[in-house]
């Protein structure tokens, strides 16, 4: 990249169940508070944050487009607005390149979703193609389910290292104050859970439903070394997008995922990414996913997920932790997952972290998914 | 922005209200093949696709990834923005900036809309409202803009003649428009004639239901020169948002487009836009609408617009050449409409308008799109540089 884009401030809410919570108050909650830790705001002369950007998905709101509160709630009265309903870590790359393209010196970016009013399975029915897919009644659950039976198969992944996983991210969870799911659950637990979608047991998918939003700040390189002492750069970002059927695909290769990485690696100069990333926080919907995002992300060979759980390095304290805050699988909202990664790789570049924190990390990895059986990928480099 | 950005190639369906021939991907693909033609490019030429149209219309969840692999376009870059109204407009913006970053050499941008294949926009309009305040009220596009243009004629003295008026010169610009959806061959008696909606808006005075898609091809300087010869560049663009805002609003006939214009204008010196911006297509979804859009992007005074039209000064070959295309009015697929526009005012600066190409010298034009809660997009562009 020419030029950095910096992020100067991030706040999240805590991710539960809020029946009693508005979706707008989710937003001001946040919104206020990376304002707040900036001093920035929205004032009537168009001076302040120059643009706000929303990642929400609309059919969560059921009829309506909740999306459409955000300006007037955080007081962008006729400000540049813009909304990407892919998730949230994709809002994150546009508000990159948008500030690279020396539109906006500064952007607010804030992802929301309640999931509670509306259920998961029947909005992503309907993310899938008219014609073919969504007549069969496949939703994303499904099509998972399909992806881990060939993934399992064709790399002789065994039930434990997927357990493994779920124990590493409620582990992890426990020091994450924000987490929705922590305890000490054991291999055993996950594995005598009931079968959620054949191999996909209960505890190896994401809890739902769980509310939340999570918001940031973006600034060009030489308004956030005016706004913070401590901005992380975004350094390389990536992203692609798959096939959609899944006929289409060889469900046990995750090839969108590895051109994602491959594109930020390079922008951020990273040719081994094991070695030189820090800590990474990725986007695992269901267990399996972890592993085969090991596997995309570069950090071991084909088919070597499995053994790579089983060799620690991706436990806290490991050569390098993944998902030190517990990951989706300890509960976030789908959308605000991607922009949570990032925000949580913030938190660990400016030593934040509190319990959870990676010590000397200098170079951070996030990575969000969208679409059935992680069909678009985008992976976004951040450094201190 | 850090590098100058322009549109290369362009595509635009022939609109209709209905399309059981195409399922919506395939809508898509036959403007993506049409602007990919007029670029003289193929897919393997595209570094990153940004796609969007009004989901609550339509009754489906993220979209783009089932249209963006039947685009042959599997293994790009990419997003899907939706801004109900203006997602046309957001996405073409996010075009000119991933154009802009550095990072991409050549965007597609894609929207679209199948308003056949669901309940239809205007019984949902209200749902973008606030669940609290407005959603209460009925307030559709068709009423929302009863309530505008009634509060128009009050304050204006405009009567339900003048809106006729705009219609007949919409249909007449629509007629030479081989895109144009709505070709009706109006007269004034026949507009007054038809059934009212909610008064003062009658059937003939909303824009229909539609069935389309639009495309374009966005590349940096370098780029552009090199595979195109007739490069529309982009001058600036900007948003204007104001969601939750409609009852909010002192004069009900008002939207953000006073707003964005004068930023706009400001940031580019321009100080008589009547003699500096020769082409016009503004996003109006009623005939009442083009009567205020006249007026907030600084055609002429507030309240005033209904009399040119009165004086016959509107039109393609006239004084005011304002909507040559024939506008929303005659054809809206929502998702795709801002697109269209963006489009259209390429074609002018281009001179490959055909039949309602406006005569003279063209250097510059103003695209918008439009949002129910009085959202604007503005984008400014140039023949020259």
């Amino acid at each position: 990249m020419a030029q950095r884009v910096g992020i100067v401030a991030v706040a999240q809410t805590k991710y539960e169940e809020k029946p009693s919570q508005h979706v707008g108050e989710l937003m001001y909650e946040v919104s206020r508070d990376v304002m707040k830790q900036t001093g920035l705001e929205f004032k009537s002369d168009g001076t302040g944050i120059d643009m706000t950007l929303a990642a929400a998905y609309d059919q969560f709101s059921g009829p309506a487009g909740l999306y459409m509160f955000l300006g007037y709630i955080v007081g962008a009265w006729q400000r540049e607005d813009e909304r990407v309903t892919s998730d949230g870590s994709l809002a994150v790359y546009y508000g990159a390149l948008n500030i690279l393209s020396g539109h906006c010196d500064t952007v607010l970016l804030v992802s929301y979703l309640k999931e509670s009013p509306i259920p998961k399975n029947q909005v992503e029915c309907m993310g899938l193609d008219q014609v073919y897919q969504r007549r069969i009644g496949l939703d994303f659950v499904s099509a998972a389910g399909l992806q881990a039976m060939k993934y399992i198969y064709k790399c002789g992944i065994t039930p434990e290292q997927l357990a493994k996983v779920v124990v590493k991210a409620r582990k992890n969870a426990k020091n994450n104050p924000f987490a929705f799911c922590c305890d000490d659950i054991t291999v055993k637990d996950v594995l005598r859970s009931a079968m959620l979608c054949d191999p996909i047991r209960v505890q190896e998918a994401k809890p739902t439903p769980v509310d939340g939003a999570c918001a940031m700040i973006l600034a060009s390189e030489e308004k956030a070394k005016k706004l913070t002492d401590k901005p992380i750069w975004i350094t390389g970002i990536g992203s692609c997008y798959d096939h959609h059927e899944l006929g289409y695909r060889d469900l046990a290769e995750c090839e969108s995922l590895s051109t994602a990485a491959k594109r930020a690696y390079k922008m951020a100069g990273i040719a081994n990414p094991l070695k030189e990333l820090d800590v990474a926080e990725i986007s695992e919907h269901f267990a399996y996913q972890e592993l085969m995002c090991y596997e995309g992300l570069g950090l071991c060979g084909k088919g070597e997920g499995g053994k790579f759980i089983d060799s620690g390095k991706t436990e806290m304290g490991g050569e390098l932790p993944v998902n030190p805050s517990g990951g989706v699988l300890s509960g976030l909202p789908v959308c605000v997952a991607g922009m949570q990664r990032v925000a949580e790789c913030v938190l660990q570049l400016r030593g934040e972290a509190k319990k959870r924190q990676v010590k000397g990390a200098r170079k951070a990895l996030a990575h969000g998914t969208d679409g059935p059986a992680g069909q678009q990928h985008c992976v976004i480099i951040l450094e201190k | 922005m850090a590098e100058r950005v322009a549109i290369v190639g362009v595509g635009q369906t022939v609109t209709k209200s209905k399309r059981p021939d195409v399922s919506t991907a395939e809508t898509c693909a036959e403007v993506v093949e049409a602007a990919l033609a007029d670029a003289g490019m193929t897919m393997k030429d595209i570094d990153a696709v940004v796609t969007g149209s009004m989901e609550i219309a339509d009754g489906y969840h993220n979209p783009d990834k089932w249209i963006i692999p039947e685009l042959g376009a599997v293994g790009k870059s990419g997003f899907e923005l939706q801004n109900v109204g203006t997602t046309g407009g957001v996405v073409a913006c996010a075009g000119f900036a991933l154009a802009a970053s550095g990072v991409f050499e050549t965007v597609l941008c894609v929207s679209w809309q199948r308003m056949d294949e669901s309940v239809g926009a205007f019984g949902r309009g209200g749902g973008g409202l606030n669940e609290y305040w407005t959603r209460q009220y009925p307030m559709s596009p068709i009423t929302n803009f009863a309530r505008r243009t009634f509060a128009y004629m009050t304050n204006s003295g405009c009567k339900e003649e003048h809106l006729a008026m705009v219609r007949v010169k919409q249909d007449q610009c629509a007629m030479k428009n081989p895109h144009a959806q709505l070709k009706l061959g109006l007269t004034v008696e026949k507009v007054l004639e038809s059934p009212v909606l909610a008064w003062p808006m009658r059937y003939l005075h909303m824009c229909p239901s539609s069935a389309g898609a639009a495309a374009i091809i966005v590349c940096p300087e370098k780029k552009a020169r090199k595979v195109s010869k007739k490069p529309v560049w982009v001058e600036d663009y900007f948003t204007a948002h104001q969601g939750g805002g409609v009852t909010m609003a002192e004069d009900p006939s008002a939207s953000t487009l006073k707003h964005a214009c004068r930023t706009i204008y400001k940031r580019r010196g321009i100080t008589n836009p009547k003699k500096e911006i020769q082409a016009w297509e503004v996003y109006e979804p009623s005939s009442s609408a083009e009567l205020r859009w006249i007026e907030e992007v600084g055609l002429c005074e507030d309240y005033t617009a209904w009399k040119l039209f009165e004086q016959g000064k509107v039109g393609i070959d006239k004084e005011y050449p304002f909507n040559p295309s024939g506008g929303v009015t005659a054809t809206n697929p929502i998702g795709a409409t801002p697109i269209i526009r963006v489009i259209e005012v390429a074609l002018q600066l281009r001179g490959d308008a055909g039949e309602h190409q406006i005569p003279g010298k063209i250097d510059r034009g103003l695209a918008t799109a439009y949002g129910g809660q009085g959202e604007n997009v503005v984008m400014l562009l140039r023949r020259s540089l």
